[in-house]
């Protein structure tokens, strides 16, 4: 049965090798529905470079360019120029997937640069929170108490004690066209958002929640669950920033993050007091949040 | 055709403008600046149409280009010393890609401490990256070998990046007369770049995948042994076109410089040759059989050539203007390699000079032709590796 207002057609296809419960592999599916056949996709190393497949197989029906780990968004820059250059941009979507560290730590610097420099390219950045592809190391988009292949838990504590990057502000800092959070916890609201991507003239940013059920050590069948936790308890709110407006497009916060932390195998050694810390800090951003959509709109 | 005073910067601009570089992406370093300036310029006022790509680093730079090229743009860049360096991941990146991209690099040392003058490891230790390897002698030559290198990149056979040194200064912002051929007459020798494999989205394929050891990653890697083989071949048939083109004749991976009959040959790359062959004809008017060989090309390795080459020489002096620490100069290296097995093989010494910047003049070369006589006079070779002009 179609559901009204998803595209059909597929265009990454059954026989990738993705873990049972890829968040990664609903985002690029649904990112991809939309954007359709001419589309340009390129990828750093990170767990989507790992599963459409070896050469020469392919489980991508649109052109795919591997790039190298921090070049993400200046290999979408070149594409675009080419492109541009050979009349062909109009009809071609160009797009950059890449993971958290592939986005915040590494590729940042191009990142940035790509953002400046105004290319037409939709960037999303697919975020399961660590570098899972080598096996779960801390990337600076791990959560807070997060345990970690390279923040262990030990008997002196080890587990991550800092906070995510707001990749958000940053690009925003940049005064960026478009930028949004989407989940694919929320279908409509994702498909909504790339379509505006999609439509803008100049660099967007996507920020994808991403469940990984591998190195979150939670069960894989409850993906959209989890992902609808974090958007209800704000830990990942859906909002966009366009044109210097942000609007935040789910506001029913009504759940605790206890609720979230606790189904996580991730989070199992953090004491009730420190979930406390975290939901203050959660609540603190969210009215961050409401306070910049407020001021933003006057 | 025109004649202009420029200097080697400004001709690499023409030459990219002749070449019709569809994307350019830039970022400044001294002594390359003026290249991207001049190119800027050139866009800026429509005399070259072309996508400028203001990047955040050279690192960006190369990934843009490689993209680019990826796509079925042809790609230029120009970059120098530290910006070469930075660059290295994206150098093995773009011959495995078999991204055609052309990039001049004006060689510059390595800090610290800081120098901004010439000297040859920026490119030496690129050696491995898959790249062909040009080094100039004038700033005609900068402009006609990018010509070339576009033609010979884009072959189907050789699908290879290649980058031409200038020296820095030397060449770089020295001016001389450069002959600027017709635009007409470049558009005839270079055709449009016409990509093999582009990102294409009504053929689309998924490139640069993974590759088990059971697959096609040592295919991929042999593939790219076989064109580096065919590059020296294909060059010389270039030349032969440029020549009826353009009416310059350019010599293969050597310029040989009085060798026939030279009982001791000097071999350098680089703009620092001018000063040898003044000195050379010095040596000559006195009856002295000294000759020098030029070596235009470092990748591939012209061993074939440089063995025929000296095969009648009594001995050898290699000047390296960089050094590979814990071994020799890397011109010296190379060629011992490539003399092994030959049966007449010439006394061999390597000489380092030039490092930094520090001028080579006539007499630094008169010191080294007297050193290389005194060991051929000797039957000996005192050291293998000699730094010359060195104060402590």
């Amino acid at each position: 049965m179609k559901r009204a207002g998803i595209p059909v057609e597929e265009f990454l296809y059954s026989g990738h090798t993705a873990c049972p419960g890829c968040g990664a592999m609903l985002v690029a599916r649904y990112a991809l529905k939309v954007l359709g056949k001419n589309t340009i996709m390129n990828i750093p190393p990170c767990c989507f470079a790992a599963v459409p497949g070896t050469f020469p197989d392919t489980s991508l029906g649109i052109p795919l360019l591997y790039n190298a780990f921090e070049t993400s968004a200046a290999t979408a820059s070149g594409i675009e120029a080419a492109l541009k250059i050979k009349g062909k941009k109009e009809k071609i979507n160009v797009v950059a997937f890449a993971g958290d560290g592939g986005t915040a730590d590494i590729g940042i610097q191009a990142l940035s640069g790509a953002i400046e420099r105004g290319h037409e390219i939709i960037y999303i950045c697919y975020d399961n929170e660590a570098y899972m592809n080598t096996g779960i190391q801390t990337s600076s988009l791990t959560p807070i108490g997060a345990a970690t292949t390279t923040n262990p838990v030990g008997k002196k504590g080890g587990w991550r004690v800092r906070s995510k990057k707001n990749m958000m502000d940053i690009v925003a800092a940049h005064n960026i066209p478009y930028a949004a959070t989407v989940n694919p916890s929320y279908p409509m609201d994702f498909i909504k958002k790339i379509e505006k991507a999609k439509s803008i003239k100049g660099p967007s940013y996507i920020h994808a929640y991403s469940v990984c059920p591998t190195g979150w050590r939670c069960q894989s069948e409850l993906g959209l669950e989890i992902g609808r936790l974090a958007t209800e308890s704000g830990i990942f709110p859906l909002y966009e920033f366009e044109n210097g407006k942000y609007t935040i497009n789910y506001k029913k916060k009504t759940k605790g993050v206890l609720e979230y932390y606790k189904q996580q195998g991730r989070f199992r050694h953090l004491s009730e007091d420190f979930i406390k810390v975290i939901q203050e800090m959660v609540d603190k951003e969210w009215a961050k949040l409401l306070f910049k959509e407020e001021c933003s709109h006057k | 055709m025109v004649k202009k005073i420029m200097t080697g910067n400004v001709a690499a601009a023409w030459g990219a403008r002749l070449s019709r570089a569809e994307v350019i992406a830039a970022y400044p370093i001294t002594p390359q600046t003026s290249i991207v300036e001049k190119l800027a310029q050139f866009v800026s006022n429509g005399d070259l149409k072309a996508e400028y790509i203001h990047v955040e680093s050279e690192h960006s730079a190369m990934a843009a280009c490689i993209a680019a090229s990826q796509t079925g743009a042809r790609a230029f860049t120009a970059t120098s010393s530290q910006g070469l360096v930075l660059m290295h991941e994206l150098l093995h990146w773009a011959s495995g890609a078999r991204a055609p991209i052309v990039m001049v690099n004006v060689n510059r040392a390595l800090a610290p401490p800081w120098n901004v003058w010439v000297e040859h490891t920026d490119m030496m230790s690129q050696r491995d990256t898959g790249w062909i390897q040009f080094y100039a002698e004038s700033n005609q030559e900068v402009l006609d070998t990018l010509i070339m290198s576009y033609k010979l990149c884009e072959d189907k056979e050789i699908q290879l990046p290649a980058m031409i040194g200038l020296d820095a200064f030397y060449l770089s912002h020295t001016s001389e007369i450069v002959d600027i051929p017709d635009q007409d007459q470049v558009d005839r020798f270079l055709p449009d770049y016409e990509s093999a494999y582009p990102l294409d989205t009504e053929n689309p394929l998924s490139i640069g995948s993974l590759s088990m050891p059971n697959q096609w990653y040592s295919e991929f890697r042999y593939k790219i042994y076989e064109a580096m083989e065919r590059v020296l071949p294909k060059l010389n048939q270039i030349e032969e076109d440029f020549y009826k083109e353009f009416g310059r004749k350019y010599t293969g991976p050597l310029e040989l410089y009085n060798t026939e009959d030279a009982e001791i040959i000097l071999i350098i790359s680089g703009a620092a040759s001018g000063t040898i062959k003044e000195t050379v004809d010095t040596f000559r008017k006195k009856g002295i059989k000294v000759g020098l060989i030029r070596l235009r090309i470092f990748r591939p390795f012209p061993s074939e050539a440089l063995g025929k080459a000296l095969s009648n020489a009594s001995f050898v002096g290699v000047i390296d203007r960089s050094f590979s620490f814990g071994h020799e100069g890397a011109i010296f290296t190379e060629l011992k390699a490539s003399l092994y097995g030959r049966k007449s093989v010439p006394m061999i010494k390597n000489f380092i000079v030039g490092i930094g910047g520090r001028d080579i003049t006539t007499d630094t070369i008169t010191e080294i032709y007297e050193n290389c006589f005194n060991c051929l006079n000797n039957k000996k070779v005192d050291v293998s590796v000699e730094w010359i002009d060195i104060k402590v």
